[in-house]
């Protein structure tokens, strides 16, 4: 047989039988068909849409909105603002709740992983059974359950739970008290900005120190002074100067409800415990397959060279860990933001409940409403990914 | 929320792919085509369109998809109802999910006019209104300053409430929902001071509170809300059903006719009457039906006046009092426009 094959001498080709040619030609093919449907479907649209006399175009997003929203990071009335306002404030809820959830999910997910890998194994078993009940449960379910049955029987505001230095929890929401900056509140901000420069500055020297020296410094402590030390060292300076740069308004109980301070929906916190914890588990379960793909002789190594279980952890399992963590680590991040959405199924303003949902409902456009909304969500997810795999290159295994 | 992606994307898949010729113009041969009608409906509220424990559909919206029926089909139960939420019903309808949208929807200028919808029929005429728990004392909508109220999106309610409190200078937080389903029950949690919808919606939302003593209606009416029955722009003969199943019905009442008597009144020498039940002259087949289209309606389902008292009148727990919805005769706006 071999002997067969290495004596056939190449057939004479003709160009209809050229791989090459073929595979570019059913390319060329595909690409045409694809854009052919896109652009009958599109026009198909258009000339249904004219057809059946419904309102077509963007220009509905000028149109004054004539609805409230409960949460607006933006200022927003129905007397004022325009569908389009209605749809930052929709796309400014979902991002708010999304970059919360991700950092919550990170760390509480992060704590569990370990967990399930302690020698502990009480630790372990309470990690274990939290991952396979929180990632088996659907979170659609487990978002009601938060909203309806945790946040639900909170007490009315008349008789709020006092929780002392202006804090309230009633079923509105959990109340604080609400920052005033006086006009030299500026000093702190700036004040906290040189703490954080400070600190990264300090912690590359600090690097470089032990690489070449092997002194160690107290990076942790000088974080902390530099962060936190310094701003509050601007308010003492300031408030001692009478001039006190801070000062609070505090909720107060009104005919209906508590009145002034800062006010978090338990919408808001319905969805994000949701979000955190569901999501939570499915990182546990990323961070637990990365640390087990570090082969043992690594922290074999690290302990003979005499690093405590804290360090070879933090030093030499995680830092490789993170190259098979990173991957699907974004998966969960793009999940967590898409499963936002769910936020429709108890009230709270993201994106598909206010735009999806009202605006969709009172100006009848649904295909420029829908296509909106599909694209927002593919950019957020395509900036998340973005992002995740620019960090990835920088973990990733150097090879020498 | 599965419900409204599904409906949504069917929408836009209807809308991109099939072909506009077919849409228009052919609701009513397409039904008898497939034998039955598809009636938008809401996802439960009592007196107006509501599953009963048999899980037959009841209630006044109802009633008029099961007129319509009859006078297609002779039948009124050759029907698939679709339960809608406010914020997925235009869209079901748009891309022909259901044949008629009786789901106690307010018709409005731009509904009409840039929703490519009609609505040929009034079937109730209605006013927003607002309930609150007793215990918060509070007896008028103008003492809300402040209150929290539950809606639900995509309504004419959630911008009339943004009107009546600008107007009124006065300060309020929304809280919207999906259906009204999981309004009511935010607002009997207690997450709101307030649930506003519909006077009639809130008579029949306060029945499903978990103690129903506990709430009151207050007496401010904030809007006007004629709810009428929908179908697609472009297709008027499917229209003019709609319009003439709600006027039959409505000058049934007028002249006496009811489910009971009639067959007796067929005989009637009162040329309305033979008009109208068929024994003179040729309307039904006018608009593609028999002639004797609105004596099946009657026969089936009765006139405008039984349904109402049936279905949210003194004959159901709703109670409500006729007011604007009587004949024309007795200080209502209902008027039945003469058939001949």
């Amino acid at each position: 047989m071999q002997t067969a094959i290495s004596q056939a001498s190449p057939p004479k080709k003709s160009f209809l039988y050229d791989p090459r040619v073929r595979g570019i030609f059913y390319q060329v093919l595909l690409v045409c068909v694809v854009a052919y449907l896109f652009y009958m479907a599109a026009s198909n649209a258009i000339e249904n849409l004219r057809r059946a006399k419904i309102a077509s175009g963007f220009g509905f997003l000028e149109n004054t909105a004539g609805f409230d929203i409960s949460q607006t990071l933006i200022t927003f009335s129905a007397a004022g603002s325009t569908y389009g306002d209605a749809f930052v404030v929709g796309l400014l809820n979902t991002l708010l709740v999304s970059a919360i959830g991700i950092v919550f999910a990170t760390l509480l997910g992060f704590t569990v992983g370990i967990a399930r890998l302690s020698t502990n194994w009480m630790v372990a078993k309470v990690a274990m059974v939290y991952v396979e009940l929180l990632r088996n449960i659907p979170l659609l379910l487990q978002l009601l359950f938060w909203y309806i049955a945790v946040l639900g029987p909170l007490p009315q505001p008349r008789d709020s739970y006092v929780m002392g230095a202006g804090f309230f929890l009633n079923s509105r929401g959990l109340f604080m008290p609400r920052p005033i900056y006086a006009s030299d509140a500026w000093v702190i901000g700036a004040a906290f900005a040189i703490g954080v420069v400070g600190t990264i500055v300090f912690r590359r020297w600090a690097k470089k120190q032990q690489e070449s020296t092997g002194r160690q410094y107290p990076v942790g402590l000088a974080t902390i002074g530099l962060v936190l030390g310094l701003p509050i060292a601007a308010w003492l300076v300031l408030a001692l100067a009478n001039a006190n740069p801070v000062s609070f308004d505090l909720p107060v109980k009104g005919t209906f409800n508590l009145r002034g301070g800062m006010q978090i929906l338990p919408e808001f916190v319905a969805l994000l415990v949701g979000l955190v914890t569901y999501t939570a588990a499915f990182i546990a379960e990323v961070v637990r397959a990365g640390i087990l793909a570090v082969s043992k002789g690594q922290t074999e190594a690290a302990g003979s060279l005499g690093l405590k279980p804290g360090q070879t952890l933090r030093l030499v399992v995680i830092p490789q860990a993170m190259r098979v963590i990173i991957p699907p680590l974004t998966s969960q991040y793009l999940n967590l933001t898409k499963n936002s959405s769910l936020a429709v199924a108890i009230g709270y303003p993201d994106l598909v409940q206010v735009f999806m949902g009202t605006v969709l409902n009172q100006t009848g456009q649904a295909i420029e409403v829908v296509t909106i909304t599909m694209g927002v969500y593919l950019t957020i997810s395509l900036v998340t990914s973005f992002v995740m795999n620019i960090y990835n290159r920088r973990v990733a295994i150097v090879e020498r | 929320m599965k419900k409204a992606i599904v409906s949504i994307a069917f929408g836009l898949t209807a809308s991109l792919l099939v072909a506009g010729s077919a849409s228009a113009q052919a609701t009513l041969a397409s039904v008898k085509q497939k034998g039955y009608l598809t009636c938008g409906s809401n996802t439960g509220l009592a007196g107006f369109g509501l599953p009963d424990a048999q899980g037959n559909w009841t209630g006044l919206d109802v009633e008029f998809c099961r007129a319509m029926s009859a006078a297609i089909f002779d039948d009124p139960t050759k029907i698939r109802f679709i339960p809608l939420a406010a914020k997925d019903r235009f869209t079901a309808l748009q891309s022909g999910e259901v044949d008629v949208l009786a789901r106690n929807s307010t018709v409005t200028m731009s509904r009409d006019t840039q929703l490519g919808l009609d609505f040929p029929a009034i079937n109730y005429f209605d006013g927003q209104g607002f309930m609150v728990r007793k215990k918060l004392g509070v007896s008028s909508a103008k003492e809300l300053n402040g209150a929290s109220i539950c809606t639900q999106q995509g309504t004419t309610t959630e911008l009339n409430l943004a009107d009546y409190f600008r107007a009124n200078n006065m300060k309020y937080e929304v809280v919207a929902f999906a259906t009204s389903d999981e309004t009511f029950k935010a607002y009997d949690a207690g997450r709101c001071d307030a649930f506003t919808t519909d006077a009639s919606g809130l008579y029949a939302e306060r029945l499903r509170a978990s103690n129903p003593d506990d709430h009151i209606v207050l007496p401010e009416i904030i809007s006007k809300e004629p709810l009428a029955v929908a179908v697609r722009h472009g297709d008027n003969q499917w229209g003019d059903i709609v319009r003439w199943t709600h006027n039959a019905m409505l000058n049934a009442e007028e002249l006496g006719v009811t489910k009971a008597n009639v067959d007796q009144m067929k005989g009637s020498d009162n040329p309305e009457i033979k008009r109208l039940l068929g024994s003179e002259g040729k309307f039904g087949e006018a608009v593609g039906l028999t002639n004797d289209w609105a004596y099946r309606i009657i026969k089936h389902v009765g006139n405008y006046g039984e349904s109402f008292e049936r279905n949210v009148g003194e004959g159901s727990k709703l109670k409500i009092k006729r007011g604007l919805n009587a004949q024309w005769t007795k200080g209502g706006l209902q008027y039945g426009i003469p058939i001949r």
